[in-house]
């Protein structure tokens, strides 16, 4: 066998990456079983085909990787020795008590062992330990939501996959803790890399789960993830993804939902900073009954760019479907926003919304709205909502005229068009902590922290303006 | 209720198409297929002018570097060019000077349609250009017209009498390289119609341009052009229809609108085209690009559409809002029954300052019909204060159909307003229960129910349309239940 190559570090190419993997056969392939093996040569014979997305497909319209993928990055295909994990996370949410996992650079970090089994019966840790020691449930689950058939780079991280978050979640089991997963990007150089999550949630059962994207520090990154996640009969998934990330990076989240028999899913995409963002949010509706409510808030400026593609497929009948998302863009930012509902033919009393509102406080912001509906279905109610505008100058009058000054009134009027997607955060102490760092992302006090960002020493205090609210 | 209703979506879905009789003319046709020859027989037989024979093979040799579009939620076989008659006109045989020497055939072809080139229609107050088989046949009212000054006449007269203004205006809104189907149009167009308003005149009558195919392997590409100078006003209205026939007929026709300041121009269209059979055999493929430009200040473009027929409709009427403070405005009503496919919608190009368009489409899929709405409103960066609102709507009868909503929003300023809404159902089980409750069989009530549905872009058609737009909506869908 060939030395293994560690380390790369040069332009993110298509052949380069087909040239790494064939150069890297032995290593990735080392530990895989028959079905991982045959997984990994589908996918990258896909990636050759496909390559990496351009702004001519279609669903790639508004977003150009060109500029990301032009920088230099290395590419690790070993895990990135950490001195001190306890150093570089001891994030925390004040009151809320979670179990925390964590990724460097997209591998599993482990305090103690790389796969633990909690007293309940629920797995959590390695993804590459899961694949040794529970074949059979890699087998069952692993590859069959994340399509690498018609996405590049779904295909790419599947050919490369090595490791990333695992959690099982048995039959009627109920996750007594929030479960969060930290994913830091920090490397002394410009990093590529490709983390892959698997989370299952057996029958009856219930979770909650957040999931941090943190740059560490102001290097580029490139981040190609993928997340699958299947949620069993009647289980219950609470999600939320909070994007933090330094304004030379680029993230691709795509997440793959899949919902059993009366499955419900809540999910929150809070995206505060980074340099280009997309997150392909996809959800089929695999048995009749299911619920998917999707939310997200995007707050960008500078030259920041926020893509969310979300496509809900209504393969059964009776589901129900809502998407809201709404984001506040400053200076030079970006904004897309591709909705996609496919009612299939036979998907009858479907219940679906798409809404997305924008606004823009420069005439050098964009935005790109897309709310697209595909309905084969007679006995539905699809309907979807998309507004871009500015404050409204009737509300802002109200509260100058109460004596408010200009700069308040437009926080607090910024702040409750975004309170609309953080209010319905469920967990109190999570939602405390997400309203505060919207109101300093508002006052531009929010910065990429020098750590993780759920790490900064804030009061679990409801916000409060310093204005005078019963002036109003 | 179920069977009862079930038999009246049978009774609708499978209505005859009512237009579909072919007339007896001796035809003058171009030999079949396309090339550089075929062109120059167009344009010989037209007797043009060489700038025009120059345009068409520039369009043609643009064309022949060009890819069909495959982005059109459009399904159907390749077309083959050349299969196609591109030249097809009622045999000439000397210039015609009153209505009495027009064909008689034909002038019961246009009775049977509906509308008369005489008499009555000048009680009615319409001006008509009807064309048929690409060719222009005659135009009534043009010495009324010609009075005021307005010029409204076949395209070939217009290129003969009017050289100057074809050359100015033609492809400066729809340019030869525009897309596949304007190319194809610009190099091989045959007739249409051509009207120009002068500075301050408000044309006083609604004009009005009739289409017919009739022999059989045509394509028809017409070619209309409508100049409404400084402070000029004119509502246009539209026709088509096409006789029954097994195999697909290809309509290409290319509609260019220019409003200077203070202009106005409302365009209404009834298009039904033989939508082929209940299989699905035959058909129009109706692949058609209209845009209008508001080039001055104040100017205002307004499309109205109703669209129930052809096998495939491609067509995405639009505004270019140049001109500060300028409107435009898009109503459409499009039906797909049987195995009828629509794509259409419209851009809304916002450039001037204070520009403002609206967007209301209402569509309708029934039997296997598949309706999708394609739209655009960009905002760009220097038309501040704009506003724009859209709407479109899907109802849904049976469920073998599909209804598709594809909107593109563009904003890049910041003191502009967008409101996109859609909603997609079937009828409410309430709203029937609540006619037939009341006495209203289930017939009526589904026809009270669309035509309400409809009813926001049928307001907007002219009286002659609005008319005839209802019964042919009532003829189409009338009696159905999801």
């Amino acid at each position: 066998m060939k030395e293994m190559q560690t380390d790369i570090n040069e332009i993110i190419s298509h052949e380069g990456m087909i040239g790494l993997f064939e150069e890297n056969r032995g290593h990735l392939f080392q530990h895989d079983t028959e079905y991982l093996s045959r997984l990994r040569n589908t996918a990258i014979a896909k990636f050759s085909e496909l390559g990496f997305p351009t702004p001519k497909l279609e669903e790639w319209k508004n977003t150009d990787l060109k500029a990301s993928l032009s920088k230099k990055y290395g590419y690790s295909l070993k895990p990135s020795p950490v001195k001190d994990p306890r150093k570089v996370f001891h994030c925390n949410i004040p009151h809320l008590d979670t179990a925390l996992i964590a990724q460097l650079n997209g591998w599993y970090i482990s305090k103690d062992v790389p796969l633990m089994e909690l007293g309940n019966g629920i797995i959590l840790g390695s993804l590459a330990e899961a694949f040794l020691k529970y074949p059979s449930i890699i087998e069952k689950y692993y590859g069959h939501f994340a399509d690498v058939s018609s996405d590049g780079l779904t295909a790419l991280n599947t050919a490369f996959a090595q490791d990333g978050i695992f959690i099982y979640v048995p039959d009627h089991v109920s996750s007594p803790k929030a479960i969060q997963i930290v994913n830091v990007i920090h490397h002394p150089e410009n990093i590529f890399l490709q983390p892959r999550n698997l989370i299952i949630l057996g029958k009856n059962s219930k979770l909650s789960l957040v999931h941090c994207d943190d740059s560490y520090n102001h290097q580029a990154g490139f981040a190609n993830t993928v997340t699958e996640v299947f949620i069993g009969e009647n289980a219950h998934l609470d999600h939320f993804k909070l994007q933090n990330l330094n304004n030379d990076s680029t993230l691709i989240s795509s997440a793959w939902f899949n919902l059993e028999k009366e499955a419900t899913l809540k999910s929150h995409y809070i995206t505060f900073n980074g340099g280009l963002l997309r997150n392909n949010i996809r959800v089929l509706f695999n048995a009749r009954g299911g619920n998917a409510d999707i939310r997200g808030l995007y707050l960008m400026d500078r030259k920041q760019h926020v893509d969310n593609h979300v496509f809900v497929d209504h393969a059964q009948p009776e589901c129900t479907s809502y998407e809201h998302f709404k984001g506040i863009l400053d200076e030079n930012a970006s904004a897309v926003f591709n909705g996609h509902v496919l009612v299939r033919k036979n998907a009858q009393k479907t219940n679906s919304y798409q809404g997305n509102k924008n606004i823009l406080l420069t005439d050098t912001a964009k935005v790109n709205s897309k709310p697209f509906l595909e309905i084969y279905a007679d006995d539905v109610k699809c309907s979807h909502g998309s507004a871009t505008g500015q404050l409204d100058p009737e509300a802002m009058f109200y509260l100058r005229q109460r004596g408010i000054s200009e700069e308040n009134a437009r926080m607090l009027l910024l702040y409750a068009f975004a309170n609309e997607v953080v209010n319905t955060i469920g967990i109190d102490p999570l939602r405390y902590r997400i309203e505060d760092m919207v109101k300093k992302r508002l006052q531009g006090e929010l910065q990429i922290c020098e750590q993780c960002v759920l790490h900064c020493n804030t009061p679990e205090q409801p916000v409060e303006f310093d204005i005078d609210l019963s002036k109003l | 209720m179920e069977s009862e209703s079930n038999k009246i979506i049978d009774a609708f879905t499978h209505d005859d198409y009512k237009y579909g009789f072919v007339t007896e003319i001796e035809t003058d046709f171009a030999p079949k297929g396309l090339n550089e020859d075929i062109i120059r027989f167009i344009s010989a037989k037209k007797e043009e002018p060489t700038f025009l024979l120059e345009f068409r093979l520039k369009a043609y040799r643009y064309w022949l570097t060009m890819k069909e579009p495959k982005w059109a939620n459009i399904h159907y076989p390749e077309i083959n060019f050349q299969d196609i008659i591109f030249y097809a006109a009622p045999k000439k045989k000397k210039t015609i000077s009153s209505l009495d020497e027009i064909d008689p055939e034909l002038l019961s072809t246009f009775k049977k349609l509906g509308i008369s080139l005489n008499e009555q229609k000048k009680l009615a107050g319409v001006a008509v250009d009807a064309v048929m088989d690409s060719v222009s046949v005659k135009t009534t009212f043009s010495d009324t017209l010609s009075k005021l000054g307005i010029i409204f006449c076949s395209f070939s007269e217009a290129v003969q009498h009017h050289p100057d203004l074809v050359k100015q205006y033609l492809g400066s809104v729809v340019p030869y390289t525009d897309n596949y189907f304007a190319s194809l149009n610009s190099a091989v167009f045959t007739d249409g119609s051509f009207c120009y308003i002068p500075k301050g005149v408000r044309c006083p009558i609604e004009l009005s341009t009739y289409f017919r195919i009739n022999a059989a392997n045509t394509g028809q590409f017409e070619r209309t052009l409508i100049v409404a100078d400084e402070g000029a006003y004119v509502s246009y209205m539209e026709g088509c229809t096409a006789p029954q026939r097994d195999e697909n007929q290809l309509h290409a026709a290319v509609v260019e609108i220019v409003a200077m300041k203070d202009a106005e121009v409302k365009y209404a269209t009834v298009q039904n085209w033989y939508p082929g059979n209940k299989e699905g055999v035959g058909g129009i493929y109706n692949f058609v690009t209209k845009r209008g430009i508001c080039k001055g200040n104040n100017s205002k473009i307004s499309w109205t559409q109703v669209e129930t027929g052809s096998s495939i409709t491609w067509k995405y009427p639009s505004c270019i809002l140049l001109g500060d403070n300028s409107v435009g405005e898009f109503y459409s009503v499009a039906v797909a029954n049987n195995y009828q496919q629509a794509d259409t919608g419209t851009k809304m190009q916002h450039l001037g300052k204070n520009t403002k368009s609206t967007i209301i489409s209402k569509g309708i899929s029934a039997g296997h019909g598949n309706n999708s709405y394609r739209g655009l409103v960009r905002i760009s960066k220097n038309a501040v204060n704009s506003r724009n609102y859209s709407q479109c709507d899907s109802l849904l009868l049976g469920d073998k159909c599909g209804a598709h909503t594809f909107p593109y929003i563009q904003v890049e300023n910041k003191s502009s307003i967008v409101e996109h809404e859609a909603t997609t159902s079937k009828i409410s089980e309430d709203q029937l229960f609540y006619c037939q409750q009341r006495g209203i069989d289930t017939e009526s009530a589904i026809g009270l129910i669309v035509n309400g549905y409809a009813k926001e872009v049928l307001n907007k058609l002219p009286m002659e349309f609005a008319v005839e737009a209802q019964k042919l909506l009532s003829i189409s869908l009338e009696g159905s239940v999801g």
